[in-house]
């Protein structure tokens, strides 16, 4: 219900705060698996290395990239508005959606092709490799699970702000939804920069 | 105060909004609304739980099997727990009264997300709906324990999941409850009023909420991997696939051991705005009461290995965490010291809410104490897992919480609902529910120390005498909390006019109309000094 009185107290200082309070509870929901890698790691040292090495490090890095560009035309965006140029805003923003589209469909072909190997979590094969390998498929399909999701509540979020942006609701004088999308969307970006790294490169 | 003459006076309970009746308050984001809101659904739980654990106390009455079968009554316990830890105590105190009384203290029309407000209410509804479901629906009743410890939680073949989803669901209404609590007070505070001349409920509720915060997306991962095990069969703690079932131990309880200060924080939050109402006098110490509601949230982050002591952790992370139980306690105790030399010299007038308060202090005391044996290593060898840990909680959570809710909801009342309840049959609920109380939950400190097991269907015959003295006291209780909520519910629109300040309170909510307009002031105070001035030094 809209209350005509709660609008006058609109608060963007106040609204950003929730946001940064909130992407503190997400950096805690997978501060949680990452304690957990960190704790099979030092004990399953070696069956990670072998493990990470199964991991396609070329399509790790394309995603690591799109997802970059992606955060850098959300940033973008939100220059624009500020701009006032709501044209420009939207097109960036769509934009942000399509890459986030490639870096799906790049993750969908990565879990396919180990789908095909039949290397996912109770699968006959990972059951019969040592225990540090599986721990780690586990890991890697709950940690990139869990932020391939992050990335489509983002694309919501960020699919919202559009037609906020073309019925004026979004505008250079106010557009804290728009921000508070884009700074949910450099989050998504963020854990995505410590996956990579902790899932990919460290063999 | 009578409604009104202005459009801003009308009062919260009788606003028109878009919607008539019901659909009025389930639309409603007016934080009062809200809190009644989250109040009335509180109760129904509270009774279907309430009832849960009459029904094991009757079981436990005589040896042997009496009224339910062994897995029927583990189904009991497990739902007894998961609607009481997750349902009614975590959120409890800050959900109603922190919603109700927060925003007005602090000299606020609203939280500062008020949509968000009415979703995590809605979120709750959701959680608290899927955790009856489970006693229902599909294989039977979970039977884990509210802890649901691995592996026998990702074995057992009855309805487990729908009770973590039911767990995980309300962690996140109990999150952004924190989050708006948060932003309320950083954001919204009255012209003039700095954090230390804030009262003292609103500072224990800025304490909680960071804890809901930081603490409960742990719970969320952990619920989350515990799915995993069931459903993908990734094994993080399950020894043949690798995992470690004491690293579940440790996830658990560093959301659920803050957890519990998220449940008793509050309270002290509410007493320690009785205290000085009721002796008419500052409290003792406002800055100590403050300061340690902090330090209370923050060291009880470090202390979850307590409850893992016989779990196999290793000798120095035993000791250490043994030794911050042992610091944990002092904050709680300085709080203590401060209620009654706030109580010392004052102009005491024994109304129910302080007699509830003093009685919040007397069961959380018995309840700390006894907390201190089992933080201790070498007597909590002797105490782990016996009935004596129960008597041991529900000494803190439903002496130290309940107790100050009952205290909370007495002195409200007036401001909620305009009227005033009857005092006579307040202090008579008030004799139940103390008697009761003690009598169902003493006997367990002695039959834990002789030995009796927790969450036992059967037990041996030298324990009958301590399971029967609980199930007079917990007939007692009952009656008391039946007496109670009636003398409530009924004065509510046949009790006399409440004033605006029955109580001679001088906090912010006791300076308007009860029941307070919707908007909650004409015009927002400038505070120019401290909180708790009684018009003398």
């Amino acid at each position: 219900m809209t209350n005509p009185m709660h609008d006058e107290h609109h608060d963007h200082l106040g609204s950003k705060m929730g946001m940064w309070l909130f992407i503190f509870t997400e950096l805690f929901l997978f501060g949680g698996l990452f304690l957990v890698y960190a704790i099979f790691r030092s004990k399953y040292g070696e069956d990670f290395h072998h493990a990470a090495e199964e991991l396609n490090v070329f399509i790790g890095t394309l995603n690591t990239v799109v997802l970059l560009i992606s955060s850098m035309t959300v940033a973008m965006s939100i220059s624009a508005i500020q701009k006032g140029d709501s044209g420009r805003a939207i097109r960036l923003l769509l934009l942000t959606i399509v890459l986030a589209l490639v870096f799906m469909v790049n993750k969908y072909f990565e879990w396919g092709h180990k789908f095909e190997f039949k290397l996912y979590p109770g699968s006959p094969v990972l059951g019969n490799l040592p225990k540090g390998e599986l721990l780690f498929f586990g890991l890697y399909f709950m940690m990139t699970g869990l932020h391939a999701l992050h990335v489509v509540i983002g694309c919501v979020l960020l699919g919202i702000t559009i037609p906020k942006i073309a019925k004026k609701q979004i505008t250079s004088e106010r557009y804290t939804f728009h921000e508070n999308a884009g700074l949910y969307w450099h989050l998504v970006d963020f854990i995505w920069i410590f996956l990579f790294p902790m899932m990919y490169l460290i063999t | 105060m009578s409604t009104s003459e202005t459009h801003a006076q009308v009062s919260y309970l009788e606003h028109q909004g878009k919607y008539k009746g019901i659909l009025g308050w389930l639309t409603s984001t007016d934080h009062k609304r809200i809190a009644l809101l989250y109040m009335y659904s509180m109760l129904v739980f509270f009774s279907v739980s309430a009832i849960l654990g009459l029904l094991m106390t009757i079981e436990k009455a005589a040896p042997g099997q009496d009224i339910m079968t062994a897995q029927q009554y583990n189904g009991f316990f497990t739902i007894h727990g998961v609607i009481m830890i997750f349902i009614i105590v975590i959120p409890g105190l800050a959900a109603v009264f922190g919603n109700f009384a927060l925003p007005i203290m602090i000299g606020a029309r609203d939280v500062a997300f008020p949509k968000l407000n009415l979703f995590s209410w809605y979120l709750y509804i959701i959680g608290a709906i899927l955790g009856v479901l489970s006693q229902f629906a599909g294989d039977g009743p979970p039977d884990t324990g509210w802890t649901f410890y691995v592996p026998y939680s990702a074995e057992s073949s009855t309805n487990v999941i729908f009770a973590l989803t039911a767990a995980f669901v309300l962690g996140f209404s109990s999150i952004l409850t924190g989050l708006n609590f948060i932003v309320t007070i950083h954001r919204m505070r009255a012209p003039g009023m700095t954090f230390f001349k804030m009262p003292l409920f609103p500072w224990s509720l800025y304490a909680t909420a960071w804890i809901q915060l930081l603490a409960t997306p742990i719970i969320g991962i952990t619920l989350l991997m515990v799915i995993a095990e069931r459903v993908l069969h990734i094994g993080f703690f399950d020894p043949a696939l690798g995992g470690d079932p004491v690293l579940f131990q440790h996830l658990f309880w560093i959301y659920s051991h803050p957890a519990v200060y998220i449940m008793i924080l509050p309270a002290m939050g509410v007493v320690t705005e009785i205290f000085p109402t009721f002796s008419q006098k500052p409290v003792f110490g406002y800055g100590a009461i403050a300061i340690s509601s902090l330090a209370i949230a923050f060291v009880g982050y470090f202390v979850w290995g307590h409850h893992m002591f016989t779990s196999g952790i290793s000798y120095w992370s035993r000791w250490f965490f043994s030794f911050l139980t042992f610091i944990v306690a002092i904050p709680s105790a300085i709080k203590v010291f401060n209620w009654v030399s706030t109580m010392y010299g004052g102009s005491i007038d024994m109304k129910p809410p302080l007699l509830y308060a003093i009685s919040f202090i007397f069961l959380f005391m018995i309840g700390g104490f006894t907390g201190l044996t089992l933080g201790s290593l070498a007597t909590n060898i002797q105490l782990h897992d016996t009935s004596f840990v129960v008597a041991h909680f529900h000494y803190i959570i439903f002496g130290g919480m309940g107790f100050a809710f009952f205290a909370g909801i007495h002195y409200w009342y007036p401001k909620i609902y305009g009227r005033m309840y009857s005092n006579r049959w307040a202090y008579i609920g008030w004799g139940f529910l103390f008697t009761g109380f003690n009598l169902l939950y003493f006997p367990q400190f002695i039959i834990g120390i002789q030995g009796m097991p927790r969450r036992y269907f059967d037990y041996l015959p030298e324990f009958q005498w301590g399971h029967f003295l609980s199930l007079i006291g917990a007939i007692i209780l009952l009656s008391g909390f039946i007496i109670m909520v009636s003398n409530l519910i009924y004065h509510r629109r046949k009790g006399a006019i409440a004033p605006a300040n029955p109580w001679k309170g001088v906090t912010l909510e006791w300076q308007i109309p009860s029941p307070p307009p919707v908007e909650n002031f004409d015009e927002i105070p400038t505070i120019t000094r401290k909180p708790y001035f009684f018009g003398k030094d």
